[in-house]
């Protein structure tokens, strides 16, 4: 790790400053990649400017529609939270299946979905959710939110503040693990929602997380495994590693995506 | 039995201290006025270094000293030995080209050492280091044996044709050709023996003191073998005797055999710490420990075996190729011979035998000893075959197995391989195995897992392994370089209080328990009343250290003979004080008798005796009580066993479940059961790990992919099922204890077991083999490729 100057700020607006103010600083939400990536010296900020003095952005509220999760809140807040499992029990679900004990104390919502790793859970919760991303700035639905591997639609100065899931009537997520890493190879999120049925796919594309549509129109018409049991992603574009082929991911695309329907029921 | 004593299920004493963070580890050590070791480390696999700047490095900040291999070479230090000479077919020594601390040359793997940075801390040693400008010309490189050993491939020594380290034979070709022209039936099997990576819980530590008024040298590394260490470094890389070099391993966080061998930073810090006159410190971080620490197993086999009418099996043929990686480690070369071939019979009696071996050398981390060491290699390929068998020639596999052991009226049983087993009872291990595995069950057990929509399959394996390393005379026979006794000093105190100094070195395995209770039983003191020490040249006399599942069964014999002599000793003083003659001395239960008399003195009493000798006979009964012994064993030992193997496949995904694993195991006489089962559950999860996890894994252009826990899958908890353990123990090997050992046999034990069980299971699909690791994907792999036949 190479030397930085470290900020706590109390408030949203500090942390703006903060980050403003620095030659090439970083937030720090719950450092699960941030500090083992600076810890390789594979990142080298001139300023960490660490969020979690700021008390505001810590809490699950409910918003009748469905919740809203700020983005200080550990994924081990989220799995536990009596709110999110009676509103939208496959959110919990997925929190409590998010790398280890450890991970799940320190790290965070926001700094997942910030970072929006290609083999991360909470991308495909907030796209299969439909859900809203709201920064200091404004909101961002996730549609538009999740823009390639590593990217998102954020702003140099733009900082998550929370993520507000609406409820959906079903929804399942069913991870493949990496056996190592413990990521997903692929994850499937399905949800049938207000605006019909939604399938969002983490772990899979060189692109990042992503809709799969043929599936979301089958499951609109006919919500049951049969309906996605014979589509299948084509290969091309998927990530292929020593864990898992781009035609192995392709196969367990569907695979997944028929496991998810039958678990939401 | 004592609740203490030899079988007694007595708690690690040393337990308290690791899990309280008490435990006093290499890196927990600090010396005053001490600096810190960076090595830069080649991220090429092959490379000739053009040049080498080091001066914006040497006037970094809080930089001591920069040193490259050029200053190595003009030092005159010699290159890393290696311990065990292979003579080739054709009689020629094997290939052993110069292991420098840091490369002047050519860089030849990743992670191979090019140059040592010494700065006042560990942050402005690595600053530095990065400083350092290597013109590298990057060159072809290799990284599998079948590739390395063809015309034109890359030379990872320039002077090494075909990168072949040695090409060697055991067993009689005639006999098994013969054997072979009248086979009913030949069964052929190529397998692949991954390549897996130690992972020790602590990663390397080296740290080095020179006194300068004494001229005395200090190095305390994370060792197994603590004297080894001083023997290797002091007299063939330093040139220290052993009486100015003092070697200590303290507590040492696991092994697995990474920690026996002599590695270059242990020399490195010592002699820069001379040269400096600062304790120099280099702590491995967990890249480098990948990187660095010799990697196990890597053997490609071909095999073939002749088997008659019936079902015997008529002989063996067997073809191996065996990384060495780039360099020879301290123990490489006779991991895929000695430790490997010799076990070709198995526990069968197959009559001729004919194995060669060629090692070759890759732009790969060194290949050395992993748990097991050669016998997880033979077992694998041998069991895999056997299986095979039974499908070729249509005979129950376990029925295979009975018609072909070696029977317990057989012993001592002379293998056409070179060793002699002593005793064993494998057809009643195998039926004690069926018998706890609820063999005759399996089927309502896959009918099941069917109805769930999976299949079920079951493995068997039984082996054996050759522990207790090694008759001095064989070994040295065989081209070791040293012998392979144990020592052991037993110090009693004059309050009847004892401390044991062995040379068995315990970097997991609970010695401080077990041998506590071996002398506790021996010379009926209170278990509390006996420290273990070990790990330290300047405290024990000597040893050869932990390795090859030795340490009871070598050195915890050298106790016995301590203890006996301890005895004898104690028989005298007794007989005097009580005016009787040494053969009416009788000593049990800790106290010394006066044959048919109440006459008697405790142990303890004896002990102050041997201290306050007011009224000794001086010529014929010396002071004091402290014995020391050396024993060599007579044999090694062999323990052998029965795992069987339940896994449920998701045909879906490809995804393994580990259902059931049962293993009964014959490691003789057992001193701590709750250790033993420790052993064996940790053996079998480092064997389960072998067959469906881990597996090393290079590019190309010879980088490590699996150089981290992102990618190299180390087992969990939730990857382990319950794992039935029983002893079905056969007494009567050859060492006092009559104990074969323990800390292998699971991991040599399993992975054939699992790899069957998952054959088993695809075999409806038509699959018939399955590599190592069987993960998810390779599994899926070949149900589509026998799907689409």
């Amino acid at each position: 790790m190479y030397a930085f100057n470290y900020q706590r700020p109390d408030s949203v607006a500090a942390a703006g400053s903060a980050l403003g103010g620095s030659d090439d600083g970083k937030f720090l939400a719950g450092g699960m990649t941030l500090l083992p990536t600076m810890k390789q010296r594979l990142a080298s900020p001139s300023d960490l400017i660490d969020l979690s003095g700021i008390g505001d952005l810590v809490g699950i509220d409910d918003n009748g529609d469905g919740v809203v999760i700020r983005a200080m809140t550990t994924h081990a807040a989220v799995a536990s939270s009596s709110l999110v499992q009676a509103k939208i029990p496959a959110l919990a679900a997925l929190a409590e299946g998010i790398g280890d004990p450890a991970v799940r104390n320190r790290g965070t919502i926001g700094g997942s979905v910030a970072n929006n790793d290609p083999a991360a859970d909470y991308p495909a919760a907030c796209l299969g959710l439909g859900a809203t991303i709201v920064t200091n700035q404004r909101e961002i639905s996730a549609d538009d939110f999740f823009t390639g591997l590593f990217e998102t639609a954020l702003g140099e100065d733009e900082l998550i503040t929370a993520i507000r899931f609406p409820s959906a009537t079903k929804a399942a997520y069913q991870k493949f693990d990496n056996p190592a890493s413990r990521y997903a190879i692929v994850g499937v999120f399905v949800a049938q929602t207000a605006g019909g049925a939604r399938v969002a796919v983490t772990g899979a594309s060189q692109d990042g997380v992503f809709r799969a549509g043929e599936m979301e129109q089958a499951l609109s018409g006919n919500w049951s495994s049969d309906a996605v049991a014979n589509i299948a992603v084509p290969a091309d574009g998927l990530n292929a590693d020593i864990h898992a082929s781009a035609a192995y991911r392709a196969h367990l695309v569907t695979t997944m995506a028929k496991r998810a329907v039958a678990a939401a029921g | 039995m004592s609740e203490t004593g030899i079988g007694a299920r007595v708690k690690r004493v040393e337990d308290q201290r690791f899990l309280t963070g008490q435990g006093n580890y290499t890196d927990d050590i600090n010396r005053p006025n001490q600096t810190y070791a960076h090595i830069l480390r080649s991220p090429h696999a092959h490379a000739r270094i053009r040049s080498l700047d080091t001066a914006e490095a040497a006037a970094s900040a809080g930089v001591v000293a920069v040193f490259t291999g050029k200053d190595i070479a003009d030092s005159g230090v010699g290159g890393l030995p290696c311990g065990w000479q292979i003579h080739s077919k054709d009689g020629s020594p094997m290939a052993e080209p110069a292991h420098p601390m840091l490369v002047a040359d050519k860089v030849r793997h990743v992670g191979d050492q090019v140059a040592m940075v010494i700065a006042e801390t560990r942050d402005q040693a690595r600053d530095a280091a990065e400083k350092i400008v290597v013109d590298y010309e990057a060159l072809p490189s290799v990284t599998a044996t079948d590739v390395a050993i063809k015309d034109g491939a890359p030379l990872v020594h320039d002077e090494v044709a075909l990168n072949t380290c040695y090409d060697w034979e055991l067993g009689d070709k005639a006999a098994t050709e013969a054997g072979f022209a009248n086979a009913a039936h030949v069964v052929k099997v190529d397998v692949v023996n991954n390549r897996i990576i130690p992972n020790a819980m602590e990663p390397r530590v080296a740290l080095g003191d020179y006194d300068g008024s004494t001229g005395d040298y200090t190095l305390f590394t994370t060792s197994q073998n603590p004297h080894v260490i001083r023997l290797l470094m002091g007299a063939f890389v330093l040139q220290i005797p052993e009486h100015k070099l003092r070697v200590m391993a303290p507590d040492v966080g696991g092994g697995f055999g990474s920690k026996i061998f002599h590695y270059a930073e242990e020399a490195l810090v010592t002699w820069a710490a001379r040269k400096l006159g600062r304790p120099v410190k280099w702590t491995s971080d967990r890249s480098e420990a990948f990187m660095t620490d010799a990697h196990g197993r890597d053997h490609r086999t071909h095999a073939e075996l002749a088997i008659d009418g019936d079902g015997k099996f008529l002989a063996l043929r067997v073809s191996t190729l065996a990384n060495m990686g780039a360099y020879l480690s301290t123990f490489a070369t006779s991991i895929p011979t000695y430790l490997s071939a010799t076990l070709l019979a198995g526990v069968y009696t197959t009559p001729a035998i004919y194995s060669e071996v060629r090692a070759v050398f890759t732009n790969t981390v060194p290949v050395d000893a992993v748990r097991g060491a050669g016998r997880p290699e033979t077992t694998y390929m041998l069991e895999r075959l056997v299986d095979q068998a039974a499908k070729q020639t249509g005979i129950d596999r376990a029925e295979l197995r009975r018609r072909n052991f070696i029977q317990p009226e057989q012993m001592p049983y002379q293998t056409p391989v070179a060793l002699q087993y002593d005793v064993g009872d494998y057809p009643a291990v195998f039926e004690a195995g069926l018998a706890a595995a609820d063999y005759s069950g399996f089927a309502g057990r896959k009918a099941e897992t069917e109805s769930r929509g999976k299949l079920r399959g079951l493995g068997i394996s039984t082996y054996i392994e050759a522990c207790g390393i090694a008759p001095s005379a064989v070994a040295g026979a065989l081209g070791a370089r040293a012998g392979l006794y144990e020592s052991a000093q037993v110090r009693v105190h004059p309050t009847g209080s004892v401390t044991l100094f062995t040379g068995s070195h315990s970097h997991g395995q609970g010695h401080e328990t077990t041998f506590a209770q071996v002398v506790s039983e021996m010379l009926g003191v209170p278990f509390e009343s006996v420290d273990v020490s070990h790990g330290d040249t300047a405290k024990v006399q000597f040893g050869m250290g932990t390795y090859g599942s030795r340490s009871l069964a070598v050195g915890g014999s050298a106790i016995y003979k301590a203890c006996e002599k301890i005895i004898d000793k104690a028989t005298k003083i007794a007989a005097h004080i009580l005016e009787a003659s040494e053969a009416d001395i009788e000593f049990k239960d800790g106290n010394f008798t006066v044959a048919g008399t109440d006459k008697s003195m405790a142990f303890g009493e004896v002990a102050l005796a041997a201290y306050v000798p007011h009224n000794f006979p001086h010529e014929t009964l010396e002071p004091g009580l402290d014995e020391n012994a050396f024993y060599d064993p007579l044999n090694f030992s062999f323990p052998s066993g029965c795992h069987i193997c339940e896994v449920e496949v998701d045909p879906e995904t490809g995804v393994v479940d580990v259902a059931k694993f049962t293993a009964v195991d014959d490691i003789g006489r057992v001193v701590n059961p709750m250790i033993v089962e420790g052993q064996v559950h940790g053996g079998v999860v480092h064997g389960i790990g072998q067959a469906l996890l881990e597996g090393c894994k290079y590019d190309e252009n010879g980088q490590l992919l699996t150089g981290s826990y992102m990618d190299y899958t180390m087992p969990r908890a939730d990857d382990m099922p319950f794992i039935t353990v029983e002893q079905k123990s056969v007494m009567g090997a050859s060492n006092p204890l009559e104990v074969k050992g323990v800390g292998e046999v699971g991991a040599i034990g399993s992975p054939p077991a699992v790899i069957n069980a998952v054959v088993d299971a695809l075999g409806p699909l038509g699959v018939s083999d399955v590599a190592m690791p069987a993960t998810p994907m390779t599994v899926w792999q070949a149900i589509q490729e026998a799907q689409a036949h």
